[in-house]
């Protein structure tokens, strides 16, 4: 049975969503150098945060909790099935909206920059580990064998997070904090920007969850399948 | 852990000595994939010699990945793979030694193809002798990390084609930095935080290596 908050979740998404929609698009003033397309800044960092960070994040620490044998199990394994599946869209959705962005700001649709790049390969990274679980049949080994290659790819998000400050690059730096932790925006745009960051994640937990539950109901699926064809051949032995 | 790396990387040279697949294979292989970047790239000295880092990697990455490819395959089409897991020997040794045999014919490899870089891309011949350090480090990152890919990879279905599916994303951030320090010899900037970079790789990659080799070889 569902519990209210599995329940909630789905809407109390959109509705974040809508009102980072409505905030962003309406209540809050132009940026005084952007124009109108600080706008798109209430969408893009808030999908990258969760394309770097959450989502890889609840991916790495599900491969690490798999391959720890007192904390393994199939469920850890599923999550890291639905995770990178989602995460891969959250990074294909910052990089359409970098682009978006990037057109006329600098004045092309991509540049061979440090974060651009570190996060294309990011994207390619994870459809790598998609590739290795599709390419496995049994599920103990593709379990295995992804969890140990998520872990070896985690190494590619601290690149990715500095590499605005290590190579020379066209991004900008943090959008919220400076490095010395000081605030970078303020009044109804430092509120708006917030709360897109809490409406996308709310958006990729009920991803998440739902993809998590068709990759039970799949396996579930299977296992009886598997329970039908050994009875029926040992109905068949017996019969014989 | 050292005596078994000592004698899997040997077997694994002993192997590539008989079959000369490095000599006559691979190595045509690279030369090919060099002559070819030339030509795409254009007769023009000064942008060769800019190009020169950046393509010699990219062949490079693309040889590791014949090699790393060929040494799994040749262990899983022999059982050697399952000898191995019977004898019991050290899965941290096992992954060192396969990944010293990797450095070596890698090394190799490189010699050669930087030769070329020097003759076909006019790269300029001490800078590339300043380079060979960083390089080494560079294959050193690739070799390791090439080594836990090619486990992981084993013998799925599709092998050829899944190895650069999974192994490229990663080995790009070493072939960035390799490429900016060869690059940086020969421009003739400092090349230290690049070295510190694939210092760092390779480390990471060889931690990673000897801590998970054993699980990822568990399933393969």
């Amino acid at each position: 049975m569902k519990t209210l908050f599995q329940r909630a979740l789905g809407p109390f998404a959109l509705v974040t969503l809508a009102a980072t929609v409505w905030l962003g698009l309406w209540i809050t003033p132009p940026d005084q150098r952007q124009g109108e397309l600080v706008r798109l800044l209430y969408i893009h960092p808030a999908l990258a945060w969760v394309a770097l960070y959450v989502s890889f994040g609840v991916v790495v620490v599900a491969s690490a909790l798999y391959l720890w044998p007192r904390t393994r199990s199939m469920t850890l394994d599923r999550v890291v099935e639905a995770g990178l599946e989602v995460s891969v869209i959250f990074i294909g959705l910052t990089l359409v909206t970098g682009s978006i962005w990037g057109r006329p700001t600098w004045g092309v649709w991509w540049a061979w920059d440090a974060r651009l790049t570190s996060t294309a390969v990011m994207g390619v990274l994870e459809l790598g580990c998609i590739a290795l679980r599709r390419a496995n049949d049994d599920p103990q080994t593709r379990a295995r064998r992804s969890a140990v290659l998520v872990l070896v790819s985690a190494v590619n998000v601290p690149i990715i997070h500095f590499s605005v400050q290590w190579w020379n690059t066209l991004h900008q730096g943090a959008s919220v904090l400076t490095p010395t932790g000081k605030l970078n925006v303020h009044g109804s745009q430092l509120w708006t920007l917030l709360l897109s960051f809490f409406a996308f994640t709310l958006v990729y937990g009920w991803l998440l969850r739902s993809r998590y539950r068709l990759e039970s109901d799949r396996s579930s699926r299977h296992d009886r399948q598997l329970q039908r064809a050994i009875a029926e051949r040992q109905s068949e032995g017996s019969r014989a | 852990m050292i005596r078994v790396a000592l004698l899997v990387a040997g077997k694994d040279l002993r192997v590539e000595l008989r079959s000369r697949v490095l000599l006559w294979q691979v190595l045509p292989f690279g030369v090919i994939a060099l002559l070819l970047s030339g030509l795409a790239v254009g007769p023009r000295a000064s942008v060769t010699r800019n190009a020169a880092p950046g393509l010699f990697f990219v062949v490079i990455l693309l040889v590791a990945l014949l090699m790393i490819g060929r040494s799994h395959s040749v262990e899983s089409r022999s059982g050697t793979r399952s000898s191995i897991k019977m004898l019991g020997l050290d899965p941290a040794g096992v992954f060192l030694g396969k990944a010293l045999a990797l450095f070596v014919t890698l090394g190799a490899a490189s010699l050669v193809l930087l030769g070329g870089v020097v003759v076909l891309m006019h790269a300029p011949f001490a800078a590339t002798l300043h380079a060979l350090g960083p390089i080494a480090l560079a294959l050193g990152s690739i070799s390791a990390g090439g080594t836990v890919y090619g486990v992981l990879v084993g013998d799925a279905e599709g092998q050829a084609t899944l190895l650069p599916v999974v192994a490229l994303p990663p080995l790009a951030g070493i072939l960035v930095a390799g490429e900016k320090a060869f690059a940086a010899c020969i421009t003739g900037t400092s090349l230290v935080r690049w070295v510190i970079f694939l210092a760092v790789g390779l480390i990471a990659y060889l931690a990673v290596g000897i801590l998970l080799y054993g699980v990822a070889e568990e399933s393969a």
